[in-house]
């Protein structure tokens, strides 16, 4: 089953790849230096969809040079002339066999295009899922991504780890995605096109980076205030890496404050308060699920969906009041006194 | 200045005589087509949600079919009809009956869809905001009510006209227009008898 | 050029009496006339465009640089909203049909609509419609102080707009003032299909139809089949959202898949709606300024009628990213596909029209040779959008907010600006200013280029539509300068235009009733027409009746 899928995806791609070279007309974009360059694939869906891409480029930009041509070269060549006889031009009403042709030659093309589009869409949608597939779940809340991993057990949030695949042996990570509140998109664009993530269903798309790198990308559906802060940060990793990753946040929250007695003090006061009612730290008494998941928060490297870097300066302005940093994000100002500030971001930054 | 008589000539002798449609049969025919649109909707909701209620009271449960309404508004159909070709026929005492008819039968029928709908709510606890089903079946039912109630309210204002005596023969083609709307709120119903209370059980 | 044309009927204005201020604006008000309520609409679009245009700018000028924080996100959000929703239902609708109020009824030798008193109530009513949409500044204030402008978007997704998300009364003001348009849209086109079915002139079959009457007719009868199911799934939201039923309740079961199946449904034949007036107005002022006739009448008419129908069945290429399933996916690719058969026919029959003509570059002229570009360059990337793979990383992009602005744009705008222009005349009886014309096309030419062509590539850089601010370092920076400096220009020429508009009517050269030696009947009566159109109504005999007339020794009746 993993060879097929391999064959599948090479097959589809290479009479594409041939064509790759139309890419550079797109001037800037294709040597843009951009993290979300379509144009620049990462992954089997992205590479198969710019493939297909460049073939539709080329039809169209040929149909614009022909058409776009005989229409300045009419323009040019049938303008009045001062000079020109005041005797109205020849009346012409049609032409069947001329009417005929420009009516048959689009619907050719319109054939061809139509079945290397449905090819693409099948390879990509009904290609069967090889039995070493990762299995991730994704849940878009507003303004944030939830992601849990239900063969390890693990939750987390806003920072999307998964093993990079190997053509020669594939292990593409499988996305099942829905939606906590209202539509959301999961978009990354050097990985594979966009899929909507709906309330009340569950949609189904797959990556494989082949190289370890983060890969960026947000949210693509309008879902409220802060819809553009709803940044996405997948961490393709290498297999050992991806198993320490794992194995990390597989364990419990850090109970270990040894020469850190602010951290110890900062869980009570976390322990006592409403963070409780909306967060989990696996391990301890926290089990709100309206959130992200806590439990290993300083393993990450951004706050806020992406929108913030994760350090103490910045998670301390942002229990403070989310607001200021994120301005309708649904986490409420905690209305903190500074000591508890202080101490409740000591213990959040010793969650590795 | 005119010299209109020289320039535009009028040789109608060459030309078959021109006749057009009448515009109140086309605006109602436009008018039956856009308010068709959003009762398609209406329908795909119901048979979209079909099946997919979370909780009960489910359609098999508690709908009967409407027999009497139903037969009361077909009827109605028959009466406006009867109505028209009276008025065309100058026969101006007929056309009074054959609207007060229409407007008795199109009343019946509303009242007893309010029976229906009385004992859905008091008897089996549904209601719009219940589940799935009782959304999209008030909604489909209740739009068709409205159009009903807006016939209902035309007819008795011609039915007013007539028994006033002020109706005359050159205004059937007006009273036909109305039957057309009339005639489309009985199509609906049909649908709605087949989609709800026959298929959807 | 040839003779000119025989007037019907010379009206002396200099008899005129000036009449008290009040009594005409009484006369505006309660008039049924459809020029007035023509113009009144047009009028009223105009002021939306300056509008729209402005909540544009603003939006332009925040997405200038990344992290901007010219206007808060929320703001932004409304902005967007109220720019879509203004220029889709209050500025384009009114505007086209005020062009087709005007135009239908002296295209078919006709005195007025067939239902004049439904003509000024779908106007009034459409017209208050978009009062309610920004009445929603003052009075839409709800729970939490989370009220004001809708900020749902233009196409107000569910369950975003259900009462837990989108509190307050800002979604409301969205639904009933679309639906108020909604039911002016519903009339005006049942008037125009009415009227062009029951009153033309004797001889004018409907084979000898001007192309912009069938393009109307086309257009109206979509209306009707197009608009319902919109109002059916905005009455649904406001039950939802005030009765507590769950049409789109995803938490009891509801389907927010369903809102978009029914908003599409009339959104993509509204953009059809929207595109076919366009090409009514090329269909008119091509040939004149060619002088020659439209190539290819009968596969005009099949063209635009192919289109109206196919138009009804693509709506979900506005959902590739759904997951409608492969089958589902592949129908809606094989539908959109196939409309380019009849709308690249439309092209080539223009470019068969121009070839072999005398072309004069008028103003009119040159607006429609912009939109003849254009619009090629905005199906082309329309065939990119329609190839579903491609469209899963186009999707909610900025190269799809390229494309449909490339649309509404650069060939509906472009149309109306050339409609403007060479109807203007017939309107006022003076002649709009060329060179001040001129101004206007370049400036906005540029202007127009420079913010939509360099739009694609940040899509293509992977940036979504609908975000207040973005990231540095994503390579979007530079490009949304230039796209943000179009602007200006933009707004430059716009204004050579209202103020070409404004003078001309005071200062412009007087125009006699046929200043462009056209062939519609609406250049046979005076400029500005009586009244009551034409003293006489007219025969006809071909599809050119005034080129007949001019003609004698060659009329078209001997070839059609």
């Amino acid at each position: 089953m993993t060879k097929s899928f391999r064959q599948i995806a090479f097959i589809s791609a290479l009479p594409f790849r041939s064509a790759a070279w139309w890419v550079f007309l797109f001037a800037g974009t294709a040597r843009a230096k951009s993290p979300t360059n379509i144009f620049d694939p990462a992954g089997t869906p992205a590479h198969s969809i710019v493939g297909l891409s460049m073939l539709v480029f080329s039809v169209t930009a040929a149909i614009f040079l022909i058409v776009g041509g005989l229409l300045l070269y009419a323009l040019l060549r049938f303008r009045h002339r001062p000079g020109d006889s005041p005797r109205e031009p020849a009346q012409i009403y049609g032409s069947n066999q001329i009417e005929l042709a420009w009516t048959i030659i689009p619907i050719l093309i319109v054939v061809m295009l139509f079945l290397t589009t449905t090819r693409v869409i099948f390879i990509t949608e009904s290609i069967p899922k090889p039995a070493r597939a990762l299995d991730v779940t994704v849940i878009g809340h507003q303004f944030w991504w939830e992601y849990r991993y239900p063969g390890f057990g693990v939750v987390t949030a806003n920072e999307l780890h998964v093993p990079i695949s190997d053509p020669a042996n594939p292990r593409p990570t499988y996305l099942k995605m829905s939606s906590a509140d209202v539509t959301h998109s999961f978009w990354v664009p050097r990985l594979a096109g966009k899929m909507d993530v709906i309330p009340n269903r569950v949609n189904t798309m797959w990556i494989d980076p082949q190289v370890p790198g983060i890969y960026l990308g947000q949210c693509a559906q309008y879902c409220g205030t802060q819809h553009a802060k709803m940044l996405l940060r997948v961490y393709a990793q290498s297999p050992e890496d991806f198993a320490a990753w794992i194995k990390q946040q597989q364990k419990p929250a850090n109970q270990d404050f040894t020469g850190n007695p602010v951290a110890a003090e900062g869980q009570t006061v976390f322990l006592h308060n409403a963070c409780i009612n909306c967060h989990t730290v696996a391990g301890t008494v926290a089990t709100g699920h309206f959130g992200p998941d806590l439990t290993h928060l300083a393993s990450r490297d951004t706050l806020a969906s992406g929108s913030i870097q994760n350090t103490p300066d910045n998670l301390r302005k942002w229990i403070d009041d989310p607001s200021s940093m994120k301005p309708g994000a649904l986490m409420p100002p905690m209305h903190l006194n500074d000591h508890d500030l202080d101490a409740i971001t000591a213990y959040l930054t010793t969650l590795h | 200045m005119m010299n209109a008589a020289n320039t535009i000539p009028i040789d109608a002798q060459l030309e078959p005589p021109w006749v057009l449609p009448s515009r109140g049969t086309v605006g109602m025919a436009c008018l039956i087509v856009a308010e068709a649109a959003i009762f398609i909707i209406f329908f795909v909701s119901y048979v979209f949600y079909l099946g997919k209620s979370l909780t009960g009271p489910y359609p098999a449960q508690v709908l009967k079919l409407p027999i009497f309404g139903t037969v009361c508004l077909l009827s109605s159909s028959f009466t406006v009809h009867f109505a028209v070709s009276a008025l065309r026929r100058n026969n101006l005492r007929n056309c009074a009956i054959g609207l007060a008819s229409t407007v008795l039968l199109g009343s019946l029928f509303l009242l007893g869809t309010a029976w229906e709908w009385y004992h859905l709510i008091h008897d089996d606890g549904l209601t719009i905001r219940t589940n799935l089903f009782g959304t999209t079946f008030y909604s489909l039912v209740g739009l068709h009510a409205t159009h009903v109630l807006v016939g209902l309210i035309m007819l008795s204002i011609a039915l007013g006209i007539s028994l006033a005596g002020r109706m005359k023969e050159a205004h059937s083609e007006r009273l036909e227009v109305l039957s057309l709307y009339w005639h489309f709120v009985d199509g609906i119903w049909v649908a709605v008898f087949l989609v709800v209370y026959v298929i959807g059980r | 050029m040839a003779d000119s044309t025989p007037v019907m009927e010379g009206i002396d204005h200099s008899l005129a009496v000036k009449r008290p201020r009040l009594e005409v604006i009484y006369e505006w008000i309660t008039t049924v006339d459809h020029k007035k309520i023509g113009l009144m609409y047009v009028g009223y679009a105009l002021l939306f465009l300056v509008i729209g245009g402005f909540e544009a700018l603003l939006m332009r000028i925040q997405l200038a640089v990344p992290n901007n924080h010219f206007v808060s996100p929320e703001v932004f959000n409304r902005l967007f909203t109220m720019h879509g929703t203004t220029m889709v239902f209050f500025m384009g609708m009114p505007m086209l049909f005020g062009f087709g109020n005007y135009l239908v009824p002296l295209m078919i030798g006709a005195r007025d609509m067939a239902f004049p008193r439904l003509n000024a109530f779908s106007f009034w009513i459409s017209a208050f419609g978009g009062l309610l949409l920004y009445f929603s500044y003052f009075g839409g204030s709800g729970l939490y102080g989370a009220g004001s402008a809708p900020d749902v978007g233009w196409f107000a997704y569910a369950p975003l707009t259900a009462k837990a998300f989108s509190p307050g009364h800002s979604t409301d003001y969205w639904t009933l003032a679309v639906f108020l348009s909604g039911i002016g849209s519903i009339g005006t086109a049942l008037n125009i299909v009415t009227t062009i079915i029951c009153m033309r002139c004797k001889g004018m079959k409907m084979s000898r139809l001007p192309l912009l009457v069938w393009l109307y007719l086309v257009m109206s009868s979509m209306v009707f089949i197009a608009v319902g199911p919109l109002t059916a799934a905005q009455i649904m939201l406001t039950l939802d959202r005030y009765v507590g039923s769950h049409f789109f309740d995803t938490q009891a079961g509801g389907s927010a898949v369903l809102w978009m199946h029914y908003f599409w449904i009339f959104g993509h034949p509204e953009v059809y709606i929207l595109v076919l007036p366009a090409f009514a107005f090329i269909n008119e002022i091509v040939p004149v300024f060619s002088r020659k006739a439209i190539f290819g009448y009968p596969a005009m008419v099949a063209a635009s009628i192919a289109i109206g129908f196919i138009s009804l069945s693509v709506w979900a290429h506005h959902m590739f990213t759904v997951g409608l399933g492969p089958a589902g996916n592949t129908f809606f690719v094989f539908a959109t596909m196939v409309i380019s058969v009849p709308t690249g026919i439309k092209i080539f029959n223009w470019l068969a029209t121009i070839w072999g003509g005398s072309i004069h570059f008028a103003v009119p002229m040159m607006f429609c040779i912009g939109f003849l570009f254009q619009f090629l360059i905005a199906g082309l990337t329309g065939i990119m959008l329609s190839v579903a793979p491609f469209d899963w990383q186009l999707s909610a992009s900025y190269f799809v907010v390229a494309h449909f602005h490339y649309v509404l744009v650069g060939a509906i705008v472009f149309a109306l600006f050339g409609a403007f222009y060479y109807w203007y005349p017939k309107v006022t009886g003076r002649m709009m200013s060329e060179t001040l014309g001129k101004w206007h096309f370049w400036l906005f030419l540029i202007g127009f280029h420079l913010t939509f062509d360099f739009m694609h590539v940040p899509g293509l850089l992977g940036m979504p539509r609908r975000i207040y601010t973005y990231e540095a370092g994503r390579g979007w920076e530079g490009w949304n300068l230039i796209v943000s400096i179009g602007a200006i220009f933009q707004v430059a020429g716009i204004a050579c235009f209202v103020f070409n508009l404004v003078r001309s009517y005071f200062r412009g050269k007087i125009a006699d009733h046929d200043p462009w030696d056209a062939w519609t009947l609406e250049w046979a009566t005076s400029s500005p027409p009586p009244s009551y159109n034409f003293a006489i109504e007219p025969t006809v005999h071909s599809r050119r009746p005034l080129w007949d007339l001019k003609h004698p020794e060659d009329p078209d009746s001997d070839y059609e």
